[in-house]
Protein backbone atom coordinates (compact mmCIF):
# COMPACT_ATOMS: atom_id res chain seq x y z
CA UNK A 1 0.00 0.00 0.00
CA UNK A 2 2.12 3.41 -1.39
CA UNK A 3 1.02 6.73 -0.55
CA UNK A 4 -2.11 7.92 -2.82
CA UNK A 5 -1.01 9.80 -5.91
CA UNK A 6 -2.24 10.56 -9.41
CA UNK A 7 -2.02 7.14 -10.42
CA UNK A 8 -4.38 5.64 -7.39
CA UNK A 9 -7.55 8.04 -8.37
CA UNK A 10 -7.10 7.45 -12.26
CA UNK A 11 -7.60 3.44 -11.48
CA UNK A 12 -10.02 4.45 -9.22
CA UNK A 13 -11.86 6.15 -12.18
CA UNK A 14 -11.07 3.84 -14.44
CA UNK A 15 -12.78 0.92 -12.49
CA UNK A 16 -15.36 2.79 -11.70
CA UNK A 17 -16.17 3.36 -15.54
CA UNK A 18 -16.11 0.16 -16.79
CA UNK A 19 -18.12 -1.22 -13.58
CA UNK A 20 -20.60 1.30 -15.40
CA UNK A 21 -19.88 -0.22 -18.83
CA UNK A 22 -20.62 -3.31 -17.72
CA UNK A 23 -23.91 -2.63 -15.68
CA UNK A 24 -25.06 -0.62 -19.05
CA UNK A 25 -23.53 -3.65 -21.22
CA UNK A 26 -25.64 -6.79 -18.97
CA UNK A 27 -28.68 -4.78 -17.44
CA UNK A 28 -31.76 -4.75 -19.44
CA UNK A 29 -34.19 -2.36 -17.20
CA UNK A 30 -34.31 0.97 -17.93
CA UNK A 31 -33.59 2.44 -14.73
CA UNK A 32 -31.09 -0.16 -13.76
CA UNK A 33 -29.39 1.67 -16.89
CA UNK A 34 -30.08 4.85 -15.55
CA UNK A 35 -28.10 3.86 -12.55
CA UNK A 36 -24.77 2.40 -14.48
CA UNK A 37 -24.81 5.83 -16.56
CA UNK A 38 -24.66 7.87 -13.59
CA UNK A 39 -21.85 5.60 -12.94
CA UNK A 40 -20.04 6.36 -15.47
CA UNK A 41 -20.22 9.77 -15.20
CA UNK A 42 -19.04 10.01 -11.55
CA UNK A 43 -15.70 8.69 -12.97
CA UNK A 44 -15.09 11.18 -15.47
CA UNK A 45 -15.63 13.83 -12.39
CA UNK A 46 -13.04 11.66 -10.27
CA UNK A 47 -10.66 12.09 -13.38
CA UNK A 48 -11.30 15.58 -13.76
CA UNK A 49 -10.36 16.03 -9.72
CA UNK A 50 -7.60 14.02 -10.21
CA UNK A 51 -5.70 15.85 -12.61
CA UNK A 52 -6.84 19.78 -11.19
CA UNK A 53 -5.16 18.11 -8.06
CA UNK A 54 -2.14 16.63 -8.78
CA UNK A 55 -0.67 18.42 -12.17
CA UNK A 56 -2.83 22.37 -12.35
CA UNK A 57 -3.29 23.12 -8.54
CA UNK A 58 -2.37 26.84 -9.75
CA UNK A 59 -6.22 26.85 -11.59
CA UNK A 60 -9.69 26.17 -10.78
CA UNK A 61 -10.92 24.86 -13.83
CA UNK A 62 -11.52 21.05 -12.77
CA UNK A 63 -13.92 22.58 -9.97
CA UNK A 64 -16.21 24.19 -12.65
CA UNK A 65 -16.00 20.88 -14.70
CA UNK A 66 -17.37 19.23 -12.30
CA UNK A 67 -19.93 21.56 -11.21
CA UNK A 68 -21.60 22.02 -14.78
CA UNK A 69 -21.30 18.27 -15.18
CA UNK A 70 -23.32 17.75 -11.98
CA UNK A 71 -26.44 19.81 -13.18
CA UNK A 72 -26.09 18.40 -16.90
CA UNK A 73 -26.14 14.46 -15.23
CA UNK A 74 -29.13 15.85 -12.91
CA UNK A 75 -31.15 17.75 -15.82
CA UNK A 76 -30.58 14.00 -17.74
CA UNK A 77 -31.33 11.74 -15.24
CA UNK A 78 -34.76 14.11 -14.57
CA UNK A 79 -35.95 13.46 -18.67
CA UNK A 80 -34.83 10.08 -18.35
CA UNK A 81 -37.07 9.13 -15.56
CA UNK A 82 -40.02 11.17 -17.12
CA UNK A 83 -38.90 9.13 -20.05
CA UNK A 84 -39.26 6.00 -18.05
CA UNK A 85 -42.30 6.61 -16.36
CA UNK A 86 -44.45 7.52 -19.25
CA UNK A 87 -43.19 4.63 -20.98
CA UNK A 88 -44.32 2.62 -17.84
CA UNK A 89 -47.68 4.31 -18.23
CA UNK A 90 -48.32 3.21 -21.95
CA UNK A 91 -46.45 -0.58 -21.69
CA UNK A 92 -46.92 -1.73 -18.15
CA UNK A 93 -43.10 -2.60 -18.48
CA UNK A 94 -39.76 -1.25 -18.62
CA UNK A 95 -37.63 -3.68 -20.12
CA UNK A 96 -35.73 -2.08 -22.95
CA UNK A 97 -36.31 -5.17 -25.40
CA UNK A 98 -39.94 -4.17 -24.95
CA UNK A 99 -39.63 -0.96 -25.99
CA UNK A 100 -39.59 -1.08 -29.47
CA UNK A 101 -43.07 0.75 -30.47
CA UNK A 102 -40.43 3.45 -32.90
CA UNK A 103 -38.67 0.27 -34.65
CA UNK A 104 -41.60 -1.44 -36.42
CA UNK B 1 1.68 3.97 6.68
CA UNK B 2 0.10 6.62 7.84
CA UNK B 3 -3.90 6.82 8.72
CA UNK B 4 -4.38 8.96 6.17
CA UNK B 5 -3.52 6.40 3.31
CA UNK B 6 -5.92 4.11 5.14
CA UNK B 7 -8.53 6.50 4.77
CA UNK B 8 -8.22 6.80 0.98
CA UNK B 9 -8.07 2.89 0.23
CA UNK B 10 -10.78 2.44 2.32
CA UNK B 11 -12.36 5.22 0.41
CA UNK B 12 -11.38 3.38 -2.75
CA UNK B 13 -12.77 -0.18 -1.48
CA UNK B 14 -16.34 1.53 -0.74
CA UNK B 15 -16.38 3.26 -3.75
CA UNK B 16 -15.36 0.34 -6.21
CA UNK B 17 -17.67 -2.65 -4.19
CA UNK B 18 -20.65 -0.36 -4.02
CA UNK B 19 -20.31 0.42 -7.30
CA UNK B 20 -19.73 -3.15 -8.12
CA UNK B 21 -22.51 -4.60 -5.96
CA UNK B 22 -24.90 -1.76 -7.99
CA UNK B 23 -24.69 -3.55 -11.19
CA UNK B 24 -24.39 -7.42 -9.90
CA UNK B 25 -27.33 -7.15 -6.96
CA UNK B 26 -30.41 -8.75 -8.51
CA UNK B 27 -32.87 -6.76 -6.53
CA UNK B 28 -33.77 -3.23 -7.96
CA UNK B 29 -33.76 -1.08 -4.72
CA UNK B 30 -30.54 -2.98 -2.85
CA UNK B 31 -28.90 -2.14 -5.85
CA UNK B 32 -30.25 2.03 -5.57
CA UNK B 33 -28.89 1.65 -2.20
CA UNK B 34 -25.48 0.36 -3.01
CA UNK B 35 -25.66 3.10 -5.77
CA UNK B 36 -26.20 5.37 -2.88
CA UNK B 37 -23.03 3.65 -0.66
CA UNK B 38 -20.34 4.30 -3.90
CA UNK B 39 -22.09 8.42 -4.52
CA UNK B 40 -21.02 8.78 -0.48
CA UNK B 41 -17.24 7.25 -1.19
CA UNK B 42 -16.76 9.57 -4.22
CA UNK B 43 -17.84 12.94 -1.98
CA UNK B 44 -15.89 11.87 0.98
CA UNK B 45 -13.22 11.03 -1.93
CA UNK B 46 -13.62 14.85 -2.58
CA UNK B 47 -13.41 15.72 1.25
CA UNK B 48 -10.07 13.95 1.44
CA UNK B 49 -8.93 15.38 -1.69
CA UNK B 50 -9.68 19.10 0.00
CA UNK B 51 -12.80 20.06 -2.12
CA UNK B 52 -15.40 20.46 0.55
CA UNK B 53 -17.28 22.56 -1.85
CA UNK B 54 -17.50 19.65 -4.60
CA UNK B 55 -18.27 17.25 -1.71
CA UNK B 56 -20.97 19.43 -0.58
CA UNK B 57 -22.39 20.25 -4.08
CA UNK B 58 -22.30 16.31 -4.65
CA UNK B 59 -23.75 14.99 -1.75
CA UNK B 60 -26.82 17.48 -2.59
CA UNK B 61 -27.16 16.46 -5.99
CA UNK B 62 -26.27 12.94 -6.41
CA UNK B 63 -27.85 12.21 -2.65
CA UNK B 64 -30.48 13.76 -2.09
CA UNK B 65 -31.93 14.22 -5.34
CA UNK B 66 -30.97 11.78 -7.95
CA UNK B 67 -30.71 8.50 -5.94
CA UNK B 68 -33.86 9.87 -4.23
CA UNK B 69 -35.55 10.10 -7.76
CA UNK B 70 -34.46 6.70 -9.00
CA UNK B 71 -36.08 5.35 -5.95
CA UNK B 72 -39.28 7.18 -6.05
CA UNK B 73 -39.31 5.78 -9.55
CA UNK B 74 -38.48 2.15 -8.60
CA UNK B 75 -40.95 2.47 -6.15
CA UNK B 76 -43.81 3.86 -9.42
CA UNK B 77 -42.79 1.40 -12.08
CA UNK B 78 -40.95 -2.15 -11.30
CA UNK B 79 -42.17 -4.67 -8.44
CA UNK B 80 -39.26 -3.56 -6.29
CA UNK B 81 -38.99 -6.97 -4.40
CA UNK B 82 -38.70 -9.24 -7.07
CA UNK B 83 -35.44 -10.55 -8.63
CA UNK B 84 -34.76 -8.52 -11.64
CA UNK B 85 -34.61 -10.86 -15.00
CA UNK B 86 -30.77 -12.00 -15.20
CA UNK B 87 -28.22 -11.53 -18.45
CA UNK B 88 -27.83 -14.45 -20.60
CA UNK B 89 -24.59 -16.26 -19.82
CA UNK B 90 -23.35 -15.08 -23.49
CA UNK B 91 -24.00 -11.35 -23.13
CA UNK B 92 -22.36 -12.08 -19.31
CA UNK B 93 -19.25 -13.66 -20.22
CA UNK B 94 -18.55 -11.12 -23.15
CA UNK B 95 -19.56 -7.62 -21.52
CA UNK B 96 -17.01 -8.90 -18.27
CA UNK B 97 -14.68 -10.46 -20.68
CA UNK B 98 -14.95 -6.76 -22.69
CA UNK B 99 -14.82 -4.55 -19.36
CA UNK B 100 -11.81 -6.53 -17.91
CA UNK B 101 -9.66 -6.33 -21.16
CA UNK B 102 -10.16 -2.84 -21.04
CA UNK B 103 -9.73 -1.93 -17.75
CA UNK B 104 -6.01 -4.23 -17.96
CA UNK B 105 -5.18 -1.86 -21.28
CA UNK B 106 -6.30 1.42 -19.67
CA UNK B 107 -3.91 0.52 -16.45
CA UNK B 108 -1.48 -0.74 -18.28
CA UNK B 109 -1.05 2.46 -20.67
CA UNK B 110 -2.07 4.57 -17.03
CA UNK B 111 1.22 2.95 -15.23
CA UNK B 112 4.00 3.58 -18.12
CA UNK B 113 2.97 7.09 -19.04
CA UNK B 114 4.74 9.56 -16.92
CA UNK B 115 2.78 12.39 -15.92
CA UNK B 116 4.29 15.92 -16.21
CA UNK B 117 2.33 18.80 -14.39
CA UNK B 118 3.43 22.44 -13.50
CA UNK B 119 4.32 23.33 -10.26
CA UNK B 120 3.02 26.75 -9.72
CA UNK B 121 1.99 27.90 -6.10
CA UNK B 122 -1.46 25.97 -5.54
CA UNK B 123 -4.98 28.03 -5.44
CA UNK B 124 -6.98 27.34 -2.65
CA UNK B 125 -9.80 25.67 -3.60
CA UNK B 126 -12.55 27.52 -1.48
CA UNK B 127 -16.09 29.12 -1.65
CA UNK B 128 -14.87 32.19 -2.26
CA UNK B 129 -12.71 31.89 -5.01
CA UNK B 130 -14.97 29.39 -6.33
CA UNK B 131 -17.50 31.50 -6.62
CA UNK B 132 -15.30 34.65 -7.85
CA UNK B 133 -14.28 32.93 -11.08
CA UNK B 134 -17.59 31.50 -11.75
CA UNK B 135 -19.22 34.71 -11.95
CA UNK B 136 -16.07 36.63 -13.08
CA UNK B 137 -16.67 38.29 -17.06
CA UNK B 138 -12.73 39.09 -16.93
CA UNK B 139 -10.88 36.55 -18.61
CA UNK B 140 -11.12 32.94 -17.38
CA UNK B 141 -14.47 33.47 -15.91
CA UNK B 142 -16.90 31.24 -15.92
CA UNK B 143 -20.22 33.46 -16.85
CA UNK B 144 -21.23 32.41 -20.44
CA UNK B 145 -21.20 28.41 -19.09
CA UNK B 146 -23.19 29.59 -16.05
CA UNK B 147 -25.90 31.14 -18.11
CA UNK B 148 -26.12 28.24 -20.47
CA UNK B 149 -25.90 25.47 -18.18
CA UNK B 150 -29.52 27.74 -16.38
CA UNK B 151 -30.90 27.84 -19.77
CA UNK B 152 -30.34 23.63 -20.10
CA UNK B 153 -31.84 23.27 -16.60
CA UNK B 154 -34.88 25.71 -17.71
CA UNK B 155 -35.43 23.51 -20.51
CA UNK B 156 -35.20 20.17 -19.18
CA UNK B 157 -37.82 21.65 -16.60
CA UNK B 158 -40.52 21.78 -19.27
CA UNK B 159 -39.37 19.26 -20.79
CA UNK B 160 -40.39 16.77 -17.92
CA UNK B 161 -43.90 18.63 -17.49
CA UNK B 162 -44.57 18.02 -21.33
CA UNK B 163 -43.31 14.58 -21.26
CA UNK B 164 -45.41 13.99 -17.50
CA UNK B 165 -48.41 15.60 -18.88
CA UNK B 166 -51.40 13.63 -19.22
CA UNK B 167 -53.19 14.63 -22.43
CA UNK B 168 -57.22 14.58 -21.98
CA UNK B 169 -59.28 14.18 -24.37
CA UNK B 170 -61.84 16.27 -25.39
CA UNK B 171 -64.79 14.86 -25.39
Amino acid sequence: MTEPGLIHVLVISTALFFIGIYGFLTRRNMISMLMSVELILNSVNLNFIAFNKYLYADRLDGVFFIVFNIAIAAAEAAVAIAIIINLYRKHRSIDIEQADSLKY
Amino acid sequence: MSISTLIFYILAAVIVGGGLMAVTERKIFRSAVYLLFSLVGIAGLYFYLNYEFLAAVQIVVYVGGIVVLIIFSIFLTAESGQDMKGPGLIRLIFSSLACVIAFSLVYWLLSHHGFTGRNNPAVEASTRNIGRQMLSTSDFGYILPFEVVSILLLAAMIGCIVIALKLRTKT
